[in-house]
């Protein structure tokens, strides 16, 4: 049978995908007909991508499917059952989904059409943005700012002020409502985030209507008028003052549509043709357009297995359905009972780094035998309301601004009643939920799994990590928000079948890295032997001795090859260097920010010269030079010393580099001397050994040249200070920093890092980076706050102390390795043959460099680890 | 089959030649180092007990010379060594690969000196390059 979807937006593909992964028997023959040029993406992240360069592609359909780009579907033979699109090409169906999604609404404006008007909505809508900012860059006189108003103060018009910060655009924010997001907050929570929004340098204009659009001399857009008689600047103004269903193709095969645009259809997403789908946001289902994506991938859903029950319902597969056929039997797809049944528009997002979450009802008012109970906090940033029955038992609704952890808890308890009084759960009282949760509660609204879909996936998948239920389940899959709920249910499911998680490090120690941190600093041990004796069994191994290792150097033991610690040292800290595929090392001598003068520049390459290292630029801002042998080591060490260089700690699970933008020294958009801060940075935590590797960066304005934001500490400048970021990870699992704190003079700055990296250190498990530590914090990024920003465990002086002990004690390895002939002795290739070199390692050329030959024995496949 | 330390000594092939190869306070307790025998790499090891142990340099499955640079440990009470490279575990006293029984090293004869302060290597007729 042939399955005809027009439009290829998110709805669209899901439905194909979820057709796709059910259809097992390929009953459905799937031609998919997309308008713009691009197969499907992710339109909900379409900021990030401009602000990231995040690849928003969704993962391609197979070769089962033929899926036309580029050529719309102008329009629909109900009669013979085909589509033709634009070129003329003709497609037959036996059913027809309609997911041609919505188009930017645009008031009908004066100057609506003017160049530089823009909608937000598509990847060419950002194209061409970008492109219209670069040629205003260009031609501006001197170094006055763009301006640029976004007419919408909605979730979208908020998310395209980002885009448009983002691309160096001063943005005013016009709302014609009183305050922001009107569709999902209520008027203290719109003033919340007004508070936020402004912080952030946006200037925010509501409850203003605007009422023309004028051109500059050049005949492009230069100011928006208001209805009150002012006006302001804009060269760019993009609108996202709503959505208008795209319903013409309907409207044009006799299809009803509802009033104010939408094709009507019934609960199961039918229209009133039986072949004939709609879903997403060109279909009105219950009188209401849906334009968040979790109800439309919800219909999405009910329309794929209505298409299921087709193909199995009486059809031989393969064979197409004579079109008399399905009229007298208008319910071929009741074997299905999937209906749509009104959607969950509960929603959390991130706005700019402000967490914005509003669920379940958050308007009922006392009218409909509801209460109110708020909480506001203007110094924190954080309002949150609650709408509860008028007994206060049963959540109805609410909205959270400025701290949102509560919102997975709270949304499940929505429509059910609360454990505890509202005020508990206003401040996370529920938090420990997780097993008594009601069964049928939806916890991820996006794929619509409930508890109890999780629950019986763990128990009889087996399941025990939190990775496996959402690859079972496919809950916490698309944004994420309910992750941490889904791994309270799953830890509740594992305790109660009495599966205890270990947190044994290994076989020689049953602690954790963290309680074998505290017994360290608290018992002042210092030698492994004595720690293994006390507190372990056996003689350790390639897991528990570098922990060890790692734990007495961040507590400032000495040089960590001295004595009884180097036999701790995996084989990089050993060596100082970094092992390569064929047994040599390579070589990464630090420069601090990314900073380097040319004689500096021209004694690496010379010593590469010399050596015969092949060399490479890192990600880091700083040069690799590879193909070192061990005897090499100290020989090269020593020329590198000689000319200034110090340890890059390449080799460690320690500070690489703090990675920079050249700041407002040279650049035109810098707004601080993020320079001067990555090598102040740099230079403070050299040296320090942590669990895992820690990476930095600073960039000098909101353009973040320097990637910050992909680091487990990362500073933009702002015009009042500096903005810090923490927990973001580049690598296999990327991760976005949480904004951790705004506006800091550099000397607030420098404490909370040194805070924060000294907390880390202490608490986090072997080989965690600051991503996943920050993941499973209990408390997450609010509890963070509390410790290293309030103080509320008391350790901050001890946290201090500890920083500034190291950044007391550091000392460069390699020059202390070379002034000691104990510590070089390591360096031979042979115990008996030290002038020997290892005949085994060989190298050829390659692009005018060497690369290396394996030339030992026979090599096994190496198992997936 | 189970083998202490000294019953490794004891498998000293009668056509063995013994080389003397360097004193037994060059090596580190719990860590390796390289010797060079006839043209093979030799992985000699310090163990915490004061054992020494040798098996071949060569990591069966990176194909590099690096075992010698390995970190030493027990896994159940055998003395072990795990490659530098891919983390595998060997068993010191048998060569064998306990993340992977298939898998085993050549072990050589070693042993201290008549002095007791150097250390010999020797090496079985095939095990000679």
């Amino acid at each position: 049978m042939r399955l005809v979807v027009i439009g290829h937006g998110p709805t669209g593909h899901r439905l194909v995908t979820a057709l796709r992964d059910r259809d097992a028997a390929g009953a459905w023959r799937v031609t998919v007909v997309g308008e713009e040029s691009r197969p499907a993406y992710d339109r909900v992240a379409l900021t990030s991508h401009l602000t990231e360069g995040a690849d928003l592609a969704y993962p391609a359909h197979g070769e089962e499917v033929d899926l036309v780009t580029g050529d719309p579907a102008v329009s629909v033979d109900r009669a013979a059952r085909t589509v033709r699109t634009r070129s003329g090409r003709e497609f037959g169906y036996d059913a027809l989904v309609l997911a041609t999604g919505s188009a930017p609404f645009v008031p009908p404006v004066e100057g609506r059409d003017l160049p530089g008007v823009f909608a937000y909505r598509t990847i060419d809508d950002l194209e061409a943005i970008r492109a219209h900012c670069a040629d205003l860059t260009m031609s501006r006189r001197e170094a006055e700012a763009i301006r640029g108003a976004v007419i919408g103060g909605g979730l979208l018009g908020l998310e395209a002020a980002r885009a448009l910060q983002g691309l160096g655009v001063a943005a005013h924010v016009v709302e014609v409502a009183p305050w922001l997001m009107p569709r999902q907050l209520d008027e203290g929570g719109g003033a919340m985030l007004r508070r936020h929004i402004e912080g952030l340098g946006l200037n925010v204009l509501a409850g203003t209507p605007m009422k023309a659009l004028e051109a500059g001399e050049d005949g492009r857009v230069a100011r928006v008028a208001l209805a009150d008689g002012t006006s302001l600047d804009a060269g760019v103004v993009v609108f996202s003052a709503g959505i208008r269903p795209r319903d013409e193709l309907a409207r044009g095969c006799g299809l009803p549509v509802g009033e104010r645009g939408g094709i009507v259809v019934d609960g199961t997403c039918r229209t009133e043709d039986p072949a004939i789908y709609a879903v997403g946001e060109c279909a009105l289902v219950g009188g209401q357009v849906y334009g968040l994506v979790a109800p439309c991938f919800s219909m999405a859903e009910v329309v794929a297995d209505r298409l299921l029950a087709r193909a199995s319902g009486g059809w031989a597969s393969g064979t197409s359905a004579p079109a008399e056929d399905v009229d007298e039997n208008a319910d071929v797809d009741a074997g299905s009972g999937a209906v749509f049944a009104g959607a969950d528009l509960s929603t959390k997002l991130k706005l700019m780094g402000v967490d914005v979450a509003s669920f379940g009802d958050p308007f009922a008012g006392a009218g409909d035998g509801a209460l109110d109970v708020t909480y506001t906090d203007p110094v924190a940033g954080i309002y949150k309301k609650l709408v509860v029955s008028d007994d206060a038992r049963t959540l109805i609704g609410g909205v959270l601004v400025g701290d949102a952890a509560a919102y997975p808890t709270l949304r499940a308890y929505v429509g059910a009643e609360l454990p505890g009084s509202p005020e508990q759960a206003l401040f996370g009282g529920t938090e420990a939920a997780g097993g008594d949760l009601p069964g049928a509660t939806v916890i991820c609204s996006c794929n619509n799994v409930s508890a109890d879909t999780i629950r019986c996936a763990i128990r009889d998948e087996g399941l025990t990590d939190l990775g496996e239920v959402k690859g079972c389940t496919r809950a916490g899959t698309t944004c994420g928000s309910c992750a941490p709920l889904v791994k309270k249910i799953l830890d509740a499911e594992l305790t109660a079948a009495g599966i205890e998680v270990s947190r044994a490090l290994c076989e020689h120690f049953d602690h954790s890295r963290a309680e074998l941190f505290d017994i360290v600093r608290v018992r002042g041990i210092t030698t492994f032997t004595r720690l293994i004796e006390e507190h372990g069994r056996g003689r350790g191994c390639d897991i528990c001795k570098p922990v060890v290792a790692s734990i007495l150097a961040s507590l400032g033991h000495g040089h960590i090859l001295e004595g009884e610690q180097a036999a701790l040292q995996d084989t990089n800290d050993h060596f100082l260097a970094n092992l390569q595929k064929n047994g040599t090392y390579s070589v990464v001598p630090r420069v601090p920010g990314g900073e380097i003068t040319p004689e500096r520049l021209i004694v690496i390459g010379e010593v590469a010269r010399e050596f015969g290292l092949y060399t490479k630029v890192t990600g880091a801002q700083r040069i690799d030079l590879f193909g070192a042998r061990v005897e090499q080591l100290p020989l090269i060490w020593k020329r590198l010393v000689d000319a200034g260089f110090e340890s890059g700690h390449a080799y460690g699970k320690a500070l690489r580099t703090v990675k920079s933008c050249v700041g407002s020294t040279w650049c035109r958009y810098g707004v601080q001397d993020s320079v001067a801060m990555a090598i102040r940075l740099e230079l403070r935590y050299r040296g320090l050994r942590a669990p895992h590797k820690l990476k930095s960066a600073v960039s000098g304005c909101a353009r973040e040249c320097a990637e910050a934001q992909s680091k487990d500490f990362g500073v933009i400048a702002t015009e009042k200070g500096w903005n810090l970021y923490v927990g973001g990870n580049g690598g296999m699992r990327p991760r976005h920093a949480d904004l951790f704190a705004t506006d800091l003079d550099d000397e607030a700055l420098v404490r909370t890092i040194d805070r924060f990296l000294m907390f880390y250190i202490r608490t986090a498990d072997r080989l965690q980076r600051t991503a996943g530590w920050l993941e499973g914090l209990d408390g997450g990024l609010e509890y963070l706050r509390e410790v290293v920003v309030d103080d509320r465990l008391g350790i901050c002086a001890e946290l201090d102390a500890a920083m500034e002990r190291h950044v007391a004690a550091y000392s460069d390895e390699w020059r202390d390795t070379l002034d000691d002939p104990g510590k070089l002795a390591r360096f031979v290739s042979f115990v008996n043959a030290p002038g020997t070199p290892d005949p085994s390692i060989a190298f050829e050329p390659e692009r005018d460099q060497i690369k290396p030959v394996l030339i030992a024995g026979s090599r096994l496949e190496v198992a997936a680890r | 089959m189970t083998l202490s330390p000294d019953a490794t000594i004891t498998r000293t092939p009668s056509a063995a030649r013994w080389h003397d190869v360097c004193a037994y306070a060059d090596l580190t307790p719990e860590r390796g180092a390289c010797a060079f025998v006839e043209g093979t790499q030799v992985a000699l090891f310090r163990t915490h007990d004061g054992a020494l142990h040798a098996v071949a340099n060569l990591d069966p499955f990176s194909g590099a010379q690096v075992l010698s640079r390995g970190i030493l440990g027990t896994r159940d009470g055998a003395p072990t060594v795990a490659s530098p490279m891919y983390k595998q575990v060997f068993d010191l006293r048998t060569g064998v690969c306990l993340d992977d029984p298939r898998v085993a090293l050549p072990t050589f004869p070693v042993r201290r000196g008549a002095g007791g302060d150097r250390v010999e290597v020797a090496l079985a007729h095939e095990q000679r390059q």
